[in-house]
């Protein structure tokens, strides 16, 4: 089962890792070689994660979108999932989110298993689409309103409460009564991320949060996820193919290809890895995939990202 | 059990709620929506009544066509809602949706409900229009709460279908064909503008299957003879078929996100 298991990804013992910021020096890592040095250093890092993923896989058919990949992420990371087009960014995340079943292998979050717990991992995890979610014929009040009661939060008081503390911790108030179709694109991510923060999830997902933002626009939404991480510990798993992005704003960083994982490590120690001075995340990216950056992305998705980045422009 | 159930109720409501809302913020659909109805009415209605070329015993053929057409109008409101999750599969919101805890049958029975409200505007649209074109209806409470009931249910089956429909073609093109073909002979193989009496034998049987006959036969009772006999069927054929139709669409659409 394990043969053309990829021996040179590494898990990092938690152990040497009490404190980690976004700027802060990175500790150094351990690498492991071997299956059981591999097997100990993940049940070590099993203490704190609130994902733990064990040689995932799905299969549409005869294709293999997921290979087999096996991975933790801390509580209150902000843990990059970095890859093409194609790679098998939005297929991992479908699978964490319980939207898709996986073919082999087992992933828990928070404890839960997404397959036999799914009612639960639903309870605990926020999700931001690639696409735009946020229903542009309502308010902005009303689409965080619904969401407020499909995820249960009573009474009446608390969920009008949690709406104005969301509203203005996106700094978004003035806006409450307005039809989100008026909105400009960093506005509706922020109202997306409202939407998936109102239940106050352990973990919130997101599928290329900034696809289609300009650099403005780009900032204010990664200001805002620092912003819930850093008051409410909440971790954040996002997808993207941007590497400056990943660098910029991750803890961790997983380079994603084919279906496999190829490395994982903070931007720093992945970057130092490839061996040459003022390497960046795409050099890294080439020199563990052996790939050009390729898009292999279907017809669909190209037609649903630029409507996307058509929509949020 | 009953937690499920009334956790299934609950967010029915809130999720139609959000339908009407956005109605509301917009209404130029339910206007848009009245021009049919009244075309047939006025315009189809009235040529086939100076000919007098269908046998309608003790009633005008305005009479005759009346609840048929609000039927008509009713279903192809419904029909079309597997359009919307179509379109919401492209925005994402289904699959936000579905990584909400909301039980998969709410999602169903809230898009259900709401196909229900915009029926019944369709259904005060042709009373209105009945009233100014001088058709006598049997307006009583009793036949307004049974018309509210099978404008619901027969809505309900003709979204649950669409639903169904949706998840099997998954793209908005292939569905707007499909609903295209299915809608007219629905139409026109059922006793909504002429009587069953009149068909062929081979058409007889499809128009006795056809759950919109019986949505017409329901309504054709209560807004023309006042009297409630035959109606109970109707109802329960009509709860039946759609709570079949809305548990095999909550299995099948959320496989749509693939």
């Amino acid at each position: 089962m394990r043969s053309g298991f990829p021996f040179y990804i590494c898990f990092l013992p938690l152990s040497l890792f009490e404190h980690t910021s976004r700027c802060g020096a990175r500790k150094i890592i351990c690498f492991c070689y071997n299956k059981n040095m591999l097997e100990e250093s993940l049940e070590e890092s099993k203490e704190n994660s609130l994902i733990e993923v064990s040689n995932l896989t799905k299969k549409f058919k005869d294709f293999t979108a997921v290979n087999n990949i096996s991975f933790n992420v801390k509580q209150g990371e902000i843990f990059g999932f970095l890859g093409p087009n194609g790679a098998g960014k939005s297929t991992t995340i479908k699978m964490l989110i319980t939207l898709l079943v996986p073919t082999s292998g087992k992933a828990d979050v928070d404890g839960h298993d997404i397959v036999h717990d799914s009612s639960k991992v639903r309870k605990t995890i926020g999700y931001v689409s690639q696409m735009i979610s946020v229903d542009g014929t309502l308010t902005a009040y009303e689409n965080l309103m619904l969401m407020a009661r499909l995820y249960d939060i009573t009474p009446k008081a608390e969920r009008v409460k949690r709406i104005h503390e969301t509203l203005s911790f996106l700094n978004l108030e003035d806006h409450a009564n307005s039809l989100v179709r008026t909105f400009s694109g960093g506005m509706i991510r922020k109202m997306e991320v409202g939407q998936a923060m109102l239940h106050r999830p352990k973990v919130l997902f997101l599928d290329e949060p900034t696809t289609g933002l300009d650099p403005v626009a780009q900032q204010s939404v990664w200001e805002h996820l620092f912003k819930l991480r850093d008051t409410m510990g909440t971790t954040i798993f996002f997808s993207t193919h941007n590497m400056e992005e990943a660098d910029k704003v991750s803890d961790r960083v997983a380079i994603i290809n084919e279906g496999k994982i190829a490395i994982i490590g903070t931007p720093e120690e992945i970057k130092a890895k490839t061996g040459k001075p003022n390497s960046n995340l795409e050099d890294a990216f080439i020199f563990f995939t052996g790939n050009k950056l390729q898009d292999k992305s279907n017809f669909r998705e190209i037609r649903r990202n630029r409507r996307t980045e058509q929509r949020l422009g | 059990m009953f937690y499920y159930l009334s956790q299934t109720v609950k967010k029915s409501y809130i999720l139609a709620e959000m339908e009407v809302r956005k109605l509301l913020h917009d209404p130029t659909e339910l206007i848009s929506r009245a021009i049919q109805p009244i075309l047939w009415l006025g315009i189809f209605g009235e040529a086939l009544s100076k000919v007098r070329a269908i046998p309608t015993p003790g009633l005008t053929y305005l009479q005759f066509i009346a609840p048929g057409i609000l039927t008509q109008s009713v279903v192809f409101v419904a029909i079309f809602y597997g359009l919307y999750i179509i379109m919401d599969r492209d925005t994402g919101i289904l699959q936000k949706m579905l990584v909400t805890p909301t039980p998969r049958v709410a999602l169903v029975w809230g898009r259900m409900l709401s196909a229900g409200v915009r029926g019944l505007s369709q259904a005060l649209i042709v009373f209105i229009f009945s009233l100014i074109l001088g058709i006598h209806l049997n307006v009583t409470v009793i036949s307004i709460v049974g018309v509210f009931l099978i404008v619901m249910l027969g809505a309900s089956f003709f979204t649950g279908l669409s639903m169904i429909i949706a998840s099997i073609v998954k793209t908005r093109e292939r569905f707007m064909g499909i609903g295209q073909v299915i809608t007219l002979p629905l139409f026109f193989a059922s006793n909504a503008i002429y009587p069953i009496s009149i068909m062929p034998a081979w058409l007889r049987v499809v128009a006795t299957v056809n759950p919109l006959s019986y949505m017409v036969d329901g309504l054709r009772t209560l807004m023309l003879t006042g009297s409630f006999s035959g109606v109970g069927i109707d109802l329960v054929i009509l709860a039946v078929v759609a709570l079949v139709v809305s548990i095999i669409s909550a299995w099948m659409y959320p496989k749509v996100v693939i």
